[in-house]
């Protein structure tokens, strides 16, 4: 019987076996941040142990960076985490893209922008959002701060080998509808729990036809589903992105790796644990009105009435939520009104991101009643984004250009959504207090979220005149 | 970390469904760099009212939750963000023993590695302890010797853990060093894939 490229990914990094325990798999990178890591590093000079392979090591500054003036911090505590991880990549010989480095920025935005990212490889970060180097077949998941000392110490982790979910998405996308919409869909049809347990492989032509962007995109809100890490399958599409990027193999190394990394790909009578097939042509641009992310409708469509619950536990997560956000069953999504709009977050916060929400944006105006902030994910993204004017774009229309850094999607710097406010949020997560403390988030597509902006409340991208150029 | 083979402790009743870890532990409290301390702002927002006074209906504030070592939750529990500050809290705050009819896998595994026991048990015994943990104190003995829970009152359920964890746990053992020791396996791999 053929192999996903689930499993192939799995038995390549297998350092030893033994009945009864989880496999010790080897980790090829390990990306490092500021807010997960000093316990670690403190573990480790506790017990006189080193950083085994600084060099498989790569860390970065982002989550309470602030997006203001990003060198002036005010937040003694955030100062402190992150001179401890600048005195602590010292200490122990890794590589740091500092505040004021060029190649700052989320980490799993400069972890493929930088060529650290490649297929076939295993990738672990202090952060659940890992899964968006998936995009590039590699097998790239979340760990906790136990995990992350485990790895600096050792370059390992025991693992045990989870099950394997293939979502197919086939079909074509109508116009408007972005990556953000089909993961949102996805998750608003199958729920928050599909996925435990599981690896998902994302495939169908939807995804063949979709750029790295909007792949990583779709890997990202994988772990939305639950699910342990979602991955794609590396083609010609995932080659091409790597070329010339700095920590990238380059020529005739790239092209006989690309035949290996090709090979990767899951065999035709691969059997998963697990299938669900998708029209992608019934996707329409999705808003969610929840507290997670399963909580999702169509632009066009409304909230569900209770009675409409499938479970009593479903009916009481509707409840609770309806009365956090401030919402009513049936409501009508093109009802809620918006007082901020969010562009970033390592979900939407690349160049394709900011172009398709500056698309929307040009010659219109943000709402009177809303405040708009678009975060670029790297200093490169916004150095380029620069280039191309995308910032005058915004600027001219009344949103907010920042520095790079995590900002307002889990609001740990002084990026917050004010108690009972709606947000538009290119992000990735709903939850209570998310935004901040009584923060309303809606989750949209970049798209989306600039249109909610210009217009004060929710409306179908696909109806706003200049989105055919939205594809 | 010292190790546990049975458990004995009061258990508080959590019936909510897909409590997140930012609600477990709101994100304004990520930002120290120690590992303790973080049992006092365990379920903030839920915990106290925006004077910081606590809140009266919070489950965990009821006078006969004071003490409780045990949670009984629900649904879907920890799922959200895989900040392992979720467990830290827990633990700081007394908890050594966590069940419910199912875990988001990041949390489950950040509760083994930090020496407290993540219980699966079946949705119609979860009913029971909720049903026994409302408005009273109970007692549950939890052994991870026997991989069950039970109470005075004749209650009895099994639980699967991982041989591994198992051992883990009931001996204390710290994973690193455990790890450190198969150095020859991790070299040989290097080598071969060089
Ligand atoms: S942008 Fe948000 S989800 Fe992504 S790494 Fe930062 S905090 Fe995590």
């Amino acid at each position: 019987m053929g192999k996903t490229i689930i499993e192939k990914l799995w038995e390549n990094h297998v350092v030893h076996r033994e009945e009864g325990k989880p496999d010790l798999l080897y980790i090829d990178l390990h990306l490092v941040h500021e807010v997960t890591s000093p316990q670690a590093f403190s573990g480790l000079r506790l017990k006189n142990r080193s950083v085994r392979r600084p060099d498989r090591t790569f860390a970065t500054m982002d989550h309470n960076v602030p997006t203001v003036n990003r060198f002036n911090i005010t937040d003694p505590i955030a100062n402190n985490q992150m001179e401890t991880l600048r005195n602590n990549c010292e200490e122990f010989g890794i590589t740091l893209a500092d505040i004021n480095s060029p190649e700052q920025g989320i980490v799993h935005v400069i972890g493929p922008e930088l060529g650290l990212t490649q297929p076939g490889m295993t990738i672990v970060c202090g952060d659940s959002h890992t899964s968006t180097h998936g995009a590039f077949g590699s097998l790239a998941f979340g760990i906790g701060t136990s995990e992350v000392e485990h790895v600096l110490a050792t370059q390992t982790l025991w693992q045990s080998k989870p099950r394997t979910l293939k979502v197919q998405i086939d079909g074509e996308l109508g116009q408007g509808v972005l990556a953000k919409d089909v993961i949102l869909y996805v998750l608003s049809k199958y729920g928050v729990n599909f996925g435990t347990g599981h690896i998902i492989e994302f495939c169908g032509n939807v995804i063949r036809q979709m750029s790295m962007e909007e792949r990583m995109t779709v890997c990202n809100m994988s772990i939305e589903g639950g699910a342990k890490a979602g991955l794609i399958a590396p083609d010609d599409t995932t080659i091409e992105y790597l070329r010339g990027r700095k920590y990238a193999p380059a020529d005739a190394e790239l092209e006989a790796l690309a035949e290996k990394w090709k090979a990767l790909a899951s065999d035709e009578d691969a059997q998963y644990n697990k299938e669900v097939y998708i029209d992608g042509s019934e996707i329409a641009p999705m808003v969610s009105w929840g507290t997670n992310p399963g909580q999702t409708a169509p632009v066009t469509g409304r909230i569900p009435y209770l009675s409409e619950c499938t479970s009593e536990n479903d009916q009481r997560a509707v409840e609770s939520a309806l009365a956090y956000m401030g919402l009513s069953e049936g409501q009508n999504i093109s009802d809620i009104k918006v007082q901020k709009v969010f562009i970033g977050s390592c979900t939407n916060s690349r160049l394709e991101d900011l172009r398709m929400a500056a698309e929307v944006a040009k010659g219109q105006k943000v709402h009177e009643d809303v405040q708009a902030i678009v975060v670029p994910g790297s200093q490169k993204v916004k150095m380029m984004a620069e280039q191309e004017g995308l910032h005058k774009i915004f600027l001219d229309a009344g949103f907010e250009w920042r520095e790079s850094g995590c900002s307002m999607c889990l609001s740990m710097n002084a990026d917050i959504v004010p108690a009972g406010e709606h947000c538009a949020s290119t992000s990735n997560r709903n939850f209570e207090g998310r935004q901040g403390s009584g923060a309303r988030t809606h989750l949209v597509s970049p798209a989306m979220a600039a249109a909610a902006a210009v217009n004060g409340c929710f409306v179908d991208v696909r109806r706003m005149t200049g989105a055919e150029a939205v594809h | 970390m010292a190790g546990l083979t049975t458990f004995r402790g009061k258990a508080a009743g959590m019936d909510r469904v897909n409590v997140d870890t930012d609600q477990i532990i709101p994100k304004q409290f990520l930002k120290r760099i120690e590992k303790t301390g973080f049992g006092q702002y365990l379920f903030y927002d839920w915990r106290f009212k925006q004077d910081g006074s606590p809140n009266p209906d919070f489950e965990l504030n009821r006078p006969e939750n004071e003490g409780v070592s045990i949670l009984v939750a629900n649904e879907n529990f920890g799922c959200g963000s895989s900040r392992e500050h979720a467990p830290w809290a827990l633990l700081d705050y007394g908890f050594k023993v966590i069940i419910a009819p199912s875990f988001a896998d990041i949390f489950h595994q950040n509760c083994l590695k930090n020496g407290m026991l993540p219980v699966v048990l079946k949705e119609q015994e979860i009913k029971y302890l909720l049903d026994k943990t409302k408005n009273q104190s109970h007692e549950l003995t939890v052994s991870i010797e026997s991989k069950t829970v039970t109470d005075a009152d004749g209650f009895s359920a099994s639980f699967e853990i991982h041989p591994y964890w198992q051992n883990m746990l009931m001996n204390g053992w710290d994973e690193i060093e455990l790890t450190l020791q198969m150095e020859d396996s991790i070299k040989k791999y290097e080598e071969s894939v060089q």
